[in-house]
């Protein structure tokens, strides 16, 4: 493997703040948190897909694929990410290599590509993903990419995590760690303010953001960068000169929160979107923060304002569902900080949470699941589908959350689902999110289908 | 008749193309209870197994060898192995499908040999279960080239000579095929009183029925069995000429004659298939087919008034862009931009000046110079036909932004006929409404009907209403 991917993966392996790292030995943090893939039995994208998701909702840059036709041709556009301005990042960019770069190299090509992509579009910036073929062929991107920087004025990043280097969570690091050598900290902002915060690793999907932008817009504080939804690459350059951040979606970016906080003295929270009371307390540790660094004192005390008339309405509005929620049980599978986050909303509407899985979940969200759902919590750690499908046939649930992978289980099942994960196209998040959530669910346990569609035709009962 | 060029672009943007092994995999999709498997990163099963769940709105069995730069070195046989015996205990299936990708034929795997090492191993615990594998590099060819040659694969490790059975046929469906086609093609393949085996057959397993219980591999298609008895048909039919290679296997191997339509969309190519079948059957057309053919005409009717002289520009993968050109250019519409993925026969005969193996970028930008009012392609297309500002029609796969993927049809009179009620009714809701500016006269005419003078013209000559070689210079010269 290439020299500096593998440093670059024993960096990531060591993240300090990585509470998972803090509990192991120096030899065990030397293997990584790699789980070793099963053959056979894998599920799940590559370290190529993890890079390409985290860096793919900056809008305005041009992400081009270096490998063969599999890597961009089978996935381009697949994802629910949204931008309020450039829509050049759904365009799909990628060398398609042949046998003769194959065997010749791909390099050549992949510089002309850049040149077409440059003049074609004149992007602020194109960012240039390797993949497992290339890099097997040994094709340095890196040496294109910094001729291709000096050669046409513009920057011309490489993101080195091709596929097999490990799996997607890898490769969200690695495509973090591509920003923090080449993007941030290389442009101004015009000016700056005392409330300009970093959001990092909310990538926007279905306009999540929008539902909590208008939150901060009230309190006065500026997003100076998401990192990286709805993103611009020069917000992404000059992210360097914000006051505080907020990290998003557990930890699949915890690296530049970590190094930024290193480097330019931007403290992080770890915080969510997902659930009433963790967009509150989001809110107040944005708020905390800011005024840490300097911000007046009295934006603690809008902020409290705003969060008690929010809460108040959100909260409203999701009791007028308990009636008809009360009691129904919900499987929820899903990953991270979202197998606890949304559980408070679900219970406040008289759901009962029969099931959460903990796959992805670090020892801190289990806490918090045994805090809301008690010692007994039903935490599951790897069900396979047969399980889920018996589970939803026999009634143990009455409706499942999930990605996407996972909804024909329900639906075979005739059970009701819902889409939880990046390929939804509902916003969750915020105050509005939740409300929407629990109006969702209702909408699919009681829709008149379900009836419908598990009444046996009349010969199956005549039989019978 | 088309010339064939090949894209001088470097960069891809904006890809037509998908890649081989996907096209194997869900040829693999096509056998019962079978266990697909990409030999490569768990990305490139990953993205293949998104991208077939999003179009069908199905689970998708898929299987990954889970590759990494440690294994890929050092040779996959290991990783077979593994996978082979875990999927044998997790889902006991009756086949396991293997297809190579880019990373593993880069490194140049045998898996072949490593098979047969893995058969000799492990024989008795992978009783019940066969494997076969297909070589389909990423690099090489595009998703039709993986179907065609998975389907050849299949047939490579299961034919053998059989007693011939005269009622009995075999279908060979190219990749263009929906579950709704194969089905139509099986109806009127049984309506002349012969019984089919369809290889693949996709329309026992991704037509979107609900199974009575969950079961982790292929829902249905082609069993085992059936596919030890392709050599018992006494004809094969294939549709589309990528199932060339596949149909002469048959026959090389069996002694089975085939004939292959490139095309069952169209009223002539309709009428060729049922002839066909009536001659292979000693039995008439039956009426249903008959009075279908009539609905057909009908159809055809009424429709040219809107189709007639309408430009299109399709992009697809050979077979399909080849059915849907050459009907197109039957009812009068012209296809102004043709692009596809792969070299293909049928290319040179589709009814265009050429056909650009290229992508959408190519085709979106010849769609503009042509002055297309039609776009056809995958669901890719979206963003090129909102910039056109033209409409989009969906054909082919992935269609993921539509419902309904497993029940398009457009085969047979039926299937021709929903083709080109799609294209009537798009034009009849994108209708242009005439309004007073629609008819302005030409600056001449104006200083005409104003000066009374003839041959003056705008009298700048820069309006190119009249050759400036006429003007006398000093006119021309505005002077």
């Amino acid at each position: 493997m290439d020299a500096r991917v593998s440093a670059k993966i024993q960096d990531v392996f060591e993240e300090p703040a990585c509470e998972h790292n803090q509990n192991k030995s120096a030899k065990e943090k030397k293997k990584g948190c790699t789980k070793q893939l099963s053959p056979g039995a894998a599920a799940g994208g590559c370290a190529f897909d993890g890079a390409k998701v985290a860096l793919q909702p900056i809008v305005d840059v041009a992400h081009l694929v270096h490998g063969p036709i599999a890597c961009e041709g089978n996935s381009w556009d697949n994802r629910n990410s949204s931008s309020s301005t450039s829509q050049l990042y759904r365009t799909g960019f990628t060398t398609d290599i042949n046998e003769l770069d194959v065997i010749y190299g791909g390099e050549k090509r992949l510089f002309k590509s850049v040149k077409e992509i440059i003049e074609k579009y004149d992007p602020p910036a194109v960012f240039v993903y390797q993949t497992c073929v290339t890099a097997l062929i040994g094709d340095d991107i890196e040496a294109v990419c910094k001729k291709a920087s000096e050669k046409f004025g513009k920057p011309v990043i490489p993101v080195n995590s091709p596929g097999f280097v490990g799996p997607k969570n890898l490769g969200n690091k690695l495509g973090a760690e591509a920003l923090l050598d080449y993007v941030i900290g290389t442009e101004e902002p015009e000016f700056v303010t005392p409330y300009d915060i970093n959001i990092i690793g909310e990538y926007n999907l279905a306009g999540e953001l929008w539902q909590v932008k208008p939150l901060l817009d009230a309190l006065g504080v500026r997003i100076l960068s998401c990192i990286s939804g709805d993103g611009r690459y020069k917000e992404v350059a000059y992210s360097h000169r914000a006051k505080a951040a907020m990290m998003v979606c557990s930890k699949s970016m915890i690296n530049i929160a970590r190094k930024m906080d290193e480097r330019y003295d931007i403290p992080f929270f770890e915080g969510s979107f997902y659930g009433i009371g963790d967009m509150s307390e989001t809110l107040r540790e944005i708020a905390r923060l800011l005024v840490e660094k300097g911000a007046p004192e009295e934006l603690k005390v809008r902020t409290e304002a705003l969060i008690a008339v929010e809460e108040k309405r959100a909260f409203e509005r999701i009791a007028a569902y308990r009636p008809r929620l009360e009691g129904k049980k919900v499987l929820l599978i899903t990953g991270g900080v979202k197998s606890w986050s949304v559980v408070a909303a679900l219970q406040e509407a008289g759901l009962e949470i029969v099931g959460t899985s903990v796959k992805k979940s670090t020892k801190e969200d289990k806490e918090k699941i045994k805090e809301l759902m008690g010692q007994d919590a039903h935490m599951i750690d790897d069900m396979t589908p047969r399980e889920m499908y018996a589970m939803l046939k026999d009634a143990k649930a009455d409706i499942m959350l999930s990605g996407g992978r996972s909804q024909f289980i329900a639906l075979k099942a005739k059970m009701p689902w819902l889409d939880i994960n990046q390929e939804r196209h509902h916003a969750y998040a915020g105050y509005e999110g939740m409300v929407d959530l629990v109006r969702e669910i209702d909408k699919a346990l009681y829709n008149p289908i379900w009836e419908q569609v598990r009444r046996p035709a009349p010969w199956d009962v005549a039989v019978a | 008749m088309a010339t064939v060029i090949e894209s001088k672009k470097a960069c891809t943007v904006n890809p037509l193309k998908m890649s081989q092994p996907l096209g194997a995999c869900y040829a693999f999709m096509g056998l019962d209870n079978c266990m697909p498997m990409m030999h490569g990163s768990q990305g490139c099963t990953s993205f293949g197994l998104v991208l077939l769940v999003r179009h069908f709105k199905e689970a998708i069995p898929m299987q990954t060898t889970a590759m990494n730069e440690v294994s890929t070195i050092l040779g996959g046989l290991e990783n077979i192995e593994q996978a082979v015996l875990n999927i044998k205990k997790r889902a006991n299936p009756s086949i396991i499908a293997i297809a190579s990708t880019g990373l593993t034929e880069t490194k140049g795997d045998d898996v072949d040999g490593y098979l047969n090492l893995i058969r000799r191993k492990h024989g008795e615990a992978l009783t019940g279960t066969e494997i076969v594998y297909v070589s389909t590099p990423d690099y090489v060819g595009a998703f039709e080239d993986g179907w065609g040659k998975a389907v050849l694969a299949v047939i490579d490790a299961f034919a053998q000579p059989c007693d011939r059975d005269a009622g009995l046929v075999n279908l060979l469906p190219g990749a263009h095929l929906t579950p709704a086609d194969i089905e139509e093609l099986r109806e009127t393949i049984e309506a002349f009183d012969l019984r089919v085996q369809v290889l693949p057959d996709i329309s026992g397993s991704l037509d979107g029925h609900i199974p009575d219980n969950f079961t982790p591999t292929t829902l249905g298609g082609t069993r085992v069995d059936t596919l030890r008895r392709v050599g018992a048909a006494a004809a094969t039919l294939a549709v589309g000429a990528r199932m060339d290679a596949a149909a002469a296997a048959i026959e090389e191997r069996c002694g089975v004659p085939f004939r292959v339509f490139d095309r069952l969309t169209g009223l002539a190519a309709v009428d060729d298939f049922l002839q066909y079948l009536s001659e292979l059957s000693g039995r008439p057309v039956p009426p249903k087919y008959r009075r279908a053919r009539t609905q057909l005409l009908d159809v055809m009717l009424d429709a040219h008034f809107w189709v007639g002289g309408r430009k299109m520009a399709i992009g697809a993968e050979p077979d399909l862009l080849y059915a849907l050109a050459t009907t197109a250019a039957e009812m009068g519409a012209e296809v102004v931009a043709a692009v596809s993925t792969t070299p293909s026969r049928v290319l040179e005969a589709v009814p265009c000046a050429e056909v650009l193996l290229g992508d959408l970028e190519d085709l979106e930008m010849r769609a503009k110079a042509a002055g297309a009012e039609l776009f056809i392609t995958h669901a890719h297309g979206r963003q090129s036909a909102a910039r056109l500002g033209i409409p989009l029609l969906r054909e082919g796969l992935p269609m993921f932004d539509r419902l309904g993927a497993a029940h398009v049809l457009r085969v047979g009179y039926r299937g021709t006929r929903e083709l080109i009620l799609g294209w009537a009714n798009t034009f009849l809701a994108d209708e242009h409404v005439n309004t007073p500016e629609d008819w302005p006269l030409p600056q001449e005419s104006i200083v005409a009907a104003s000066e009374g003078s003839q041959a003056s013209g705008c009298g700048s000559g820069g309006c190119g209403c009249a050759s400036s070689a006429e003007i006398p210079e000093t006119v021309a010269s505005g002077t």
